[in-house]
């Protein structure tokens, strides 16, 4: 029988009193939103914090709306109302793509937004539609509000920017008229975690591409992207051997480790294969030649 | 600590530690065993209840975290002697064989049922794709479902 070791449990009831509470209890103090990962990793003395927050009442931190030219996802904004989401949907398909392949639906039904990103897992897809997308994400604590660039705020694996008596609001994501987006995830069985996952959006003007962004995943790739990539597409021609120079220099500079998923060399092959089909894919969106 | 969890309708209160998961407190402490206790990791969906009206793993949930909220098990599904139509559609198409996934399967499709009467089978399939079944490979799960939203076996292309 898996069982956490023992703790105390204290609920929030807004933002300020679960930063309250950060502060009070110390740095063996918690969080606890869905559970998913927290809650598995107790059971396995993975973590082993004093006390748990929970702030699954913060209902005022679920939310997906349009804010003048950003998307703002609340922390606590559940995986199945990502996936969705129609505004979402609108200006970006890779998240209900990405979403898609996140756990199963009822893990979806509890998993958050904030926990993905605060959790960090190396394997997490929801940094790397961020990364691709450069979203920022507001942080805040009693001092007030910190707003810091995806790519910024994974320290390494399972490690933020998040310290102390903090607490993830918000995700920003800029939005782009015309962009076109896309995610490939490769997992052994369903609601695995991935081997490696891939998302892209490109846009795309008189044939040329004018802004993009990638988003890698699983394989050790730093800050969940590969800007080197992302700068040999600029205003270059949207062509096959343009999207296929890209995928070869995100399969060079990841760091993928073998494992049971996967020897090093078969992974980097799939980072290849796998962003070039986001940017295909992105690409074609983007241009209208596919839905 | 002293929770209250509304359990079928009817408010269940008790003293629990916090580390208390949700499953145990259904099974152990209510006696509700119809909620099956399975992997333990969030994988395999036997421990599947309704928290607040919406599916959730009870294997990764404190009891604490459901206090003050509603949560529905497969024990509510029939009404007295009255199977649930899901109920009946396990039954007639054999959607089991050693029962162990199957209160999961329930709850999962019942919550299917309820916000999509007439789903296809790939619907179903991704559905339950959180529920894992050892023994049917799911083909009579997915026909008990059809069943119970009104459609025969023959009509069924998998």
């Amino acid at each position: 029988m898996q069982v956490p070791a023992p703790f105390d449990y204290v609920r929030a009831a807004t933002v300020e009193e679960a930063i309250d509470l950060l502060a009070r209890h110390g740095p063996e103090a918690r969080l606890l939103a869905g559970g998913h990962s927290l809650l598995p990793m107790m059971k396995l003395r993975l973590a082993r914090p004093d006390t748990l927050i929970d702030i699954n009442s913060l209902a005022d931190l679920d939310y997906v709306r349009l804010e003048g030219d950003e998307i703002a996802i609340g922390a606590l904004t559940r995986h199945s109302t990502v996936k969705d989401s129609a505004l979402l949907a609108e200006h970006y398909r890779m998240f209900a793509e990405a979403e898609s392949h996140i756990a199963d639906p009822i893990v979806r039904n509890w998993g958050t937004v904030g926990g993905s990103l605060c959790q960090a897992d190396p394997a997490e897809d929801l940094p790397a539609v961020l990364s691709a997308l450069g979203a920022t994400v507001v942080v805040r604590s009693a001092r007030g509000s910190e707003t810091i660039p995806v790519r910024q705020f994974h320290i390494g694996p399972y490690e933020t920017r998040v310290q102390g008596a903090q607490i993830l609001v918000e995700a920003r994501v800029p939005v782009r008229p015309g962009a076109g987006s896309a995610y490939y995830k490769v997992e052994r069985r369903a609601g695995d975690w991935g081997i490696a996952g891939v998302g892209a959006f490109v846009v795309a003007e008189g044939g040329r591409i004018t802004d993009v962004g990638i988003g890698i995943t699983a394989v050790g790739a730093e800050h969940f992207t590969c800007p080197e990539a992302e700068a040999s597409l600029a205003g270059q021609p949207v062509s096959t051997e343009a999207l296929a120079t890209a995928a070869a220099i995100c399969r060079d500079r990841c760091r993928p480790s073998s494992d049971q998923r996967g020897p090093e060399d078969y992974k980097r092959h799939l980072v290849g294969e796998l962003v070039r089909r986001a940017l295909v894919t992105a690409a074609a969106r983007a241009e209208g030649r596919e839905g | 600590m002293q929770i209250t969890v509304n359990v079928n309708g009817n408010e269940a209160s008790a003293d629990v530690e916090p580390r208390l998961l949700l499953v145990h407190f259904l099974r152990d402490v209510l006696g509700l065993t119809g909620t099956h206790w399975g992997c333990d990791t969030s994988n395999c969906g036997a421990c599947t209840v309704w928290v607040d009206g919406l599916p959730a793993k009870s294997c990764t949930m404190l009891a604490v975290m459901a206090s003050g909220r509603r949560v529905r098990t497969v024990e509510d599904l029939a009404d007295g002697d009255r199977l649930d139509p899901l109920q009946e559609g396990f039954m007639q198409e054999h959607g089991l064989q050693c029962g162990f996934c199957t209160p999961g399967m329930l709850m999962t499709t019942r919550w299917l049922l309820d916000h999509q009467p007439d789903p296809d089978v790939e619907t179903i399939r991704e559905a339950v794709s959180g529920n894992l079944c050892r023994c049917t490979g799911y083909e009579n799960i997915i026909r008990a479902v059809r069943h119970a939203a009104g459609h025969r076996a023959e009509e069924v292309v998998s």
